[in-house]
């Protein structure tokens, strides 16, 4: 992997984000709100030197996993994914249309890359525990990273995983949580309240980490180095985010920007003020 | 074959010694549980191979996804507990995890029917196979006893794919010698008759011989088939039940609207309508109660099925 600068890192942010907000345009929906907030987070994983992957061998059983756990954010991972090399960023515009390998919530192997379908919350963690369970019984050093909304954590089953990832003291796998602070219905305040999510986890067991910002490459960086030293622990990374960071209008209104796509003078505006 | 067979099993016995014999002859499995692990018998891996056998406490939502985690990273993974909890308490998690990836999960559902007994209504999956065989690519299985259970575990942990394996708690009559062989996909011909075919599943096979025994003394010649696998049901023997006999019987310790007797009578729709009488729950749950007493309650056995018989004589043509 080579060595990347942050300068690096939020010019291949800005281009997610344009990805992001040209596809949903064109799908006339899909999830854009929950996917600029996971920006930067999945950024730093694929372009951060985190997260070990060959985009020319998907199936490479030494990769590390990422599994997007909140399925609904598939812009900002096939966004990623085409950045990263898996396929041409010209498939991006077929996202949510017919025969098209990009689905609108997460389904294993389309397109190459995407480990795990997902759409139905909640499963992904545990699934990332089987799979650093068999890493671990196989003697692969494989490291397992899974992004998990912060209203995906109403499903009991998260905290099932957490419960059973302490006890079985798999130390490689890191928990992502995209703290927006807002889910379908409205913001969590009024939805249903998560309180402090990081003691949560640590009354589970886990090694949790807060970052104050989510969008800040150098707060993530050193979060995901610290999880890297953590061991017979699993550990969570709860990074504070806004839900459509970068699109003021979705800002300013994250609970209407859940779950559709920009009209074309949004989309102009959206792509005016992220920039090129 | 009749009631006073010389032998009695619960298909669950086949579990652990099955699983047992698959790690000794090489393959890579691994058994997840979830809290029952005694019940089902999983846990005799344990003992042998415990690197291969974890449980994961009460979850089974989480024991679903994790299983399918371990497998989609190599494992043959046997994910067990009891049939009204998995499916009934992580539909989703096989749905979403385990069945749209195709992954090659089992799940093993122990104490399938109402015949669990005591316990009552909360612990007697009765629609376990409606949700079974509602998923595309689905490989469902209710073996008729102990041995068949041993040839369908096998046949499953060494075929890929998910798989759907419903056992039962109590002590029933062994159908099979120790020479029998299990062909997956394919009803099993185990009496022969021309006035209709009764089509079984579980312990209601034992049952239809018995019935079948005490028909023929009547001159009903009736023929007897064990659909052990339910899906893909054997469709082509279903066909020719209909053609040859004109007159089918299905008999499943399961609710008539789903399971064995609607994929039957779905099949027939299309290809050879025929009169068809289910032996099943209709439209209530489960009690407590000692399992032969439910079952006789429920009409799920021999006289149940005899009475099936003679209500569909009545209606072919």
């Amino acid at each position: 992997m080579t060595v990347t600068t942050t300068l690096d890192l939020k010019a291949t942010a800005q281009r997610i984000r344009r990805h992001i907000v040209e596809m949903t345009a064109a799908a006339q929906s899909g999830h854009p709100g929950g996917s600029l907030s996971a920006v930067e987070i999945l950024t730093a994983l694929y372009f951060g030197g985190v997260l070990r992957y060959d985009p020319g061998r998907p199936d490479w059983p030494q990769r590390d996993r990422f599994v997007l756990s909140k399925g609904h954010a598939t812009p900002v991972l096939y966004a990623i994914l085409a950045e990263a090399g898996y396929f041409g960023t010209n498939l991006l515009p077929t996202f949510r249309k017919l025969d098209s390998p990009l689905q609108g919530h997460t389904v294993r192997g389309k397109p190459p890359g995407v480990e795990m379908s997902a759409g139905a919350l909640g499963m992904g963690l545990s699934f990332c525990i089987g799979q650093a369970l068999a890493a671990r019984l196989d003697q692969r050093d494989s490291r397992f990273y899974c992004l998990l909304g912060d209203g995906e954590l109403n499903e009991g089953q998260v905290w099932e995983a957490a419960l059973s990832a302490a006890h079985l003291e798999i130390d490689r796998i890191t928990a992502i949580v995209d703290r927006n602070h807002f889910q379908n219905d409205g913001p969590e305040e009024e939805i249903l309240r998560l309180w402090d999510v990081a003691e949560k986890f640590r009354a589970f067991g886990w090694h949790a980490i807060h970052v104050g910002d989510g969008h800040d490459f150098d707060q993530l960086l050193t979060a995901f180095a610290e999880t890297a030293a953590v061991t017979g622990r699993p550990q969570v990374i709860v990074a504070e985010t806004t839900k459509g960071k970068g699109v003021s209008y979705m800002e300013a209104n994250p609970a209407a920007w859940h779950g559709k796509g920009p009209s074309p003078e949004q989309l102009a505006q959206a792509l005016e003020e992220i920039g090129s | 074959m009749t009631a006073t067979a010389a032998r009695v099993a619960a298909t669950r016995e086949a579990f652990g010694p099955t699983l047992i014999r698959l790690a000794e002859a090489g393959y890579d499995i691994v058994t997840l549980e979830a809290d029952l692990s005694a019940s089902t018998g999983g846990r005799q891996l344990k003992a042998a191979f415990p690197e291969r056998w974890y449980t994961v406490g009460a979850s089974e939502a989480h024991m679903i996804s994790m299983a399918a985690g371990l497998a989609a990273d190599g494992k043959t993974v046997f994910a067990a507990s009891f049939a009204v909890f998995v499916p009934g308490h992580c539909f989703d998690q096989v749905r979403m995890s385990v069945a749209q990836p195709g992954l090659n999960v089992k799940l093993i559902a122990s104490h399938g029917g109402v015949s669990v007994g005591e316990d009552g209504a909360s612990a007697q999956a009765i629609e376990d196979l409606s949700l079974a065989t509602a998923l595309p690519g689905m490989t469902v299985i209710v073996p008729a006893d102990v041995i068949e259970a041993e040839r369908a575990i096998w046949a499953a942990g060494t075929t890929a794919g998910p798989f759907y394996i419903r056992l039962g708690r109590p002590k029933v009559p062994v159908v099979y010698g120790d020479d029998y062989r299990f062909a997956l996909g394919r009803a099993d011909r185990l009496r022969e008759g021309e006035d209709a075919t009764v089509i079984a599943c579980g312990h209601l096979v034992a049952a239809a011989l018995e019935a079948a025994e005490h028909l023929a003394a009547r001159g009903v010649n009736v023929r007897v088939l064990n659909m052990a696998t339910i899906a893909p049901l054997d469709e082509a023997a279903v066909l020719s039940a209909a053609r040859e006999t004109g007159a089918i019987v299905t008999a499943e310790e399961h609710l008539v609207q789903g399971g064995l007797g609607a994929a039957v009578t779905r099949s027939l729709a299309a290809t050879c309508p025929t009169p068809v009488e289910q032996v099943g729950v209709r439209e209530r749950y489960g009690e407590s109660g000692r399992w032969d007493q439910l079952l006789e309650r429920f009409g799920l056995n021999a006289d149940g099925i005899k009475e099936a018989v003679q209500r569909v004589l009545k209606r072919k043509a």
